[in-house]
């Protein structure tokens, strides 16, 4: 990106994905009645943050739109508005809407008027019913007040110096409340404050200073600027800025100066009363400029050297992304940076060559055979030690919490169940649970679908709710856990359950089971998984486009994951989405057959053991038991699973590993031997090569040879073909 | 060029449930390539593989893949004025793996068409 407009334009967008977020968990909280002036604050300005942006940007009709959200929020912020069940459907419309808008705007396409026109004049009906008394203030609605925005910006690209850093985040409330405070009769406390180079260094931070001063009222902030005797180099502790703020306020100096405890002695400070002063202080225009002079952050000091320097140089420093992070760190409570997802995939890489090349080292120096004591062999259990950390703190870095994926469903419950005329609660739990960001990015489809699903299929019509004794409104609940090394996602509606009889039909009908043929209810649940099962006879507009759950599994399976039904007549169907943390690294252990090494993934392992022959019962040629503690477990050879030999007459003796399946069943898997447990990069064969049926992928073993990593799962439910897929059922 | 580079022989690790012609996998570099043996997709009889054989390496349609034949004996500059269709005599086109015909030193040579030769996604992995 070589046009630093296109640059800011793209964080701008990035920002507007977390505004949004804030102003949808927002909305949730006023939706479950927490309607505290905070929140509805929260949502304000998300909006009014978008909204300032996109004026930079000229995006018009985000701009316009977003006026309209933003009146309606300010009604009820000043109390004008009671907020009630429709307001706050309307105004998650108005956020679904306004987040169509601001993706529009980023993808550059046209954006359809036919479903934004109602709702603004929804959101106008709104506002006039109850914003009658409140004339003066309409007046100001209806010319949007961000000029000074846009006037800063065509200013800037009229000269081609872009290199303004925008804060397109949280604007203080100082900047709100500017409007509101012409009376020049109340009483003012004027507050200097010029920080020493100490509060920078003692971490003290300005900015949050002089935004807690908005605690006490309207506040007009000008900025002190002694130009330091030489431009460069450019130290921002040592440029010496001041403010002068003043607040209109009845509060006592000391209470002010109370919010300065922390910086005593690191400035200079002084608290006076004024009296009505005549309004020739220059009331700030510029809300960024507020935004942008409160804060002692790099790009902002490269402001004033750009003035003074007449633009001699070339645009030098632009507010890259990472600038944005660190004044966004001012105002969040938790540091973040933001970086680009190509550097951590390029981290991520090099850390799993480091986990291959540690393990060659380790084979070498076993290999080179020294005493078990030496400094080498300690030395390499460190090196162990600090790959498997740094591993691990690589993974956590690509991680994320599943927020964003669940707020998407939740417009996804909005949308479907209003199409559907029915009355849907999503419920979410667990939305900080952290999963790779690609797992994420792949899990949205599937998830969406199943969602869609559910309110569609799984929740009955309000009439044939109330009618067996279940409250109207139906509950989908989305929940996030971690489970034994696996994220578990589960989507639970309490609907009337699957339809076990309908859905054998349909498959009869489809030709893809056989009309006689014996199935369990879990047997049947399965079939809604199967290519072409597509619920033809009620395909309706929403969840009827074609997609089947085979595809929806398809995507689960290629992400590593699994998916299981519980349902129960009449109580609900629960989806449940089992998917590995990450998609790099596993613990596996590594075992041989038949001169083969592979390595089966640790999580699946439940036991390891040694077979005796008496244990062993053969039901036919080619399919034997085991007796594991009082219960059967089906025995599979993985060298005969795989293709390697023939069944063995006898596998008394044999090394087997119990594998444990997501539904319970166990399986044993026999083995020639095992050779070692240890933790292996995942290498994709599925790009190069393709899905190789009961194998999930391959690794690269410390003596530079590939090793298939297993799939046990897959391999017990599909190698091994129906019959033994039955055995298992009924073993389970 | 679809030859990326002409590799030694190193064991490969086999896939179950795979066509005959598909060796296996080996490590390139830290990449999981696949490897064809030529001969046997070319409808020869499979031989061991021995230290001298060699693994081409060619990049084709996005993908990587390595082909395993007997030996490199040449590496050979063909005008295209001199290649020759080849005759249509096979009743599947896709099953002659061959793209022209031409004559070196009064031997003809065939042009592998690398596109029938490397089977599609689906195929290998059924």
């Amino acid at each position: 990106m070589s046009d630093p407009m296109m640059e800011i334009r793209a964080s701008f967008f990035v920002e507007c994905e977390e505004l949004l977020e804030s102003l949808f968990d927002a909305l949730q909280e006023l939706s479950e009645g927490a309607s505290d002036a905070e929140n509805i604050n929260v949502a304000f300005r998300a909006v009014h943050s978008i909204k300032g942006g996109a004026g930079a940007f000229s995006l018009d009709d985000l701009v316009e739109f977003a006026h309209h959200f933003e009146t309606a929020m300010d009604e009820v912020r000043s109390g004008r508005l009671e907020t009630d069940e429709d307001l706050i459907a309307l105004f998650f419309r108005c956020g679904d809407i306004l987040s169509d808008l601001v993706h529009a705007s980023r993808d550059e396409v046209d954006i359809d008027r036919g479903g934004i026109d109602p709702v603004v004049s929804e959101l106008k009906a709104a506002v006039g019913e109850n914003g009658g008394e409140g004339g003066d203030d309409k007046g100001r609605d209806e010319t949007p007040d961000f000029v000074p925005m846009t006037i800063d910006l065509s200013d800037l690209s009229g000269v081609d110096e872009p290199d303004v850093d925008f804060d397109f985040g949280s604007p203080p409330d100082l900047e709100v409340q500017v409007p509101d405070a012409p009376e020049a009769a109340a009483p003012r406390l004027r507050v200097r404050f010029k920080p020493e180079p100490e509060l920078y260094e003692s971490g003290n931070e300005p900015r949050s200073l002089i935004r807690s001063l908005a605690d006490f009222g309207p506040c007009k902030t000008e900025i002190e600027f002694d130009p330091p005797s030489s431009l460069l180099p450019l130290d921002p502790p040592q440029t010496r800025l001041g403010w002068t703020i003043e607040i209109e306020t009845k509060a006592d100096p000391s209470a002010v100066e109370e919010v300065f405890e922390f910086a005593d002695g690191l400035c200079e400070l002084s608290v006076e009363r004024i009296g009505p002063a005549p309004a020739e202080t220059e009331t700030l225009p510029e809300p960024s400029a507020a935004e942008e002079e409160t804060a002692p952050a790099p790009p902002r000091t490269s402001e004033p050297r750009e003035q003074s320097d007449v633009q001699s140089s070339p645009p030098g420093p632009k507010p890259s992304p990472r600038q944005r992070a660190a004044k966004k760190t001012a105002a969040a409570p938790s540091a973040t940076v933001r970086v680009d997802l190509d550097r951590i995939d390029r981290l991520v890489n090099l850390v799993g060559e480091l986990v291959i090349n540690q393990a060659m080292l380790s084979q070498s120096v076993v290999e080179a055979d020294l005493p078990s004591n030496s400094p080498i062999g300690s030395g390499l259990d460190e090196f162990l030690q600090l790959t498997r950390d740094i591993q691990e703190s690589v993974m956590m870095i690509r991680a994320q919490p599943v927020k964003s994926l669940f707020q998407r469903m939740s417009r996804i419950v909005r949308e479907s169940s209003s199409a559907l005329g029915k009355r849907v609660r999503l419920v979410t739990e667990g939305e900080t649970t952290e999963i790779d960001k690609t797992v994420i990015e792949r899990l949205a489809d599937p998830l969406t679908h199943m969602i869609r699903n559910a309110v569609d299929h799984g929740i009955e019509s309000s009439e044939e709710r109330l009618s067996v004794g279940k409250p109207e409104e139906g509950e989908v609940r989305l929940t996030a856990l971690h489970r034994s090394g696996r994220v578990v996602i589960e989507i639970t509606d309490d609907g009337g359950g699957i339809d076990r009889a309908r859905v054998r039909r349909i498959a009869e009908e489809k030709g893809l089971i056989s009309a006689d043929a014996n199935l369990t209810d879990s047997e049947i649940d399965q079939l809604l998984f199967m290519p072409g099962f597509s619920t033809a006879a009620e395909v309706s507009n929403l969840s009827g486009r074609g997609v089947g759950m085979d595809v929806v599994k398809n995507a689960i399976t290629s992400l590593g994951g699994r998916i299981s039904i519980h349902s129960a007549a009449g109580k609900g169907t629960t989806f449940s989405i089992s998917l590995p943390l990450t998609l790099a690294v596993l613990d596996g252990m590594v075992v041989s057959v038949e001169n083969e090494t592979l390595v089966v993934p640790l999580s699946a392992i439940a036991e390891t053991l040694t077979l005796r022959a008496e244990d062993n019962r053969r039901l036919g040629p080619r399919t034997s038991v085991v007796l594991v503690r009082e219960s059967f477990v089906p025995l599979l050879d993985l060298g005969v699973e795989l293709g390697y030999r023939d069944p063995k007459s006898s596998y008394g003796g044999s090394i087997a590993l119990l594998i444990g399946q997501e539904d319970g069943s166990k399986a044993a898997l026999v083995v020639d031997s095992i050779e070692d447990q240890r933790q292996v990069v995942i290498k994709g064969l599925q790009d190069s090569y393709g899905h190789v049926p009961g194998v999930a992928a391959a690794t690269i073993l410390g003596d530079g040879q590939i090793a298939l990593i297993l799939d046990p799962t897959d391999l017990v439910q599909s190698a091994t073909g129906h019959s033994r897929a039955a055995i298992l059922q009924e073993a389970g | 060029m679809a030859v990326r580079e002409i590799r030694g022989w190193t064991r490969t690790t086999s896939l179950p449930h795979s066509p005959s012609y598909v060796r296996g996998v080996i490590n390139l570099r830290g990449t999981v390539l696949p490897v064809i043996d030529l001969g046997v997709r070319l409808g020869l009889e499979p031989s061991d593989p021995d230290e001298r054989n060699v693994i081409i390496v060619v990049d084709f349609d996005g993908r990587t893949i390595g082909l395993r034949v007997d030996a490199v004996s040449d590496i050979l500059t063909l005008p295209a004025g001199q290649l020759r269709p080849p005759p249509e005599i096979a009743a599947d086109a896709s099953e002659t793996f061959l793209r022209a015909l031409t004559i070196i030193d009064e031997r003809m040579v065939r042009v592998l068409d690398l596109q029938s030769v490397l089977p599609s996604h689906g195929d290998m992995a059924a």
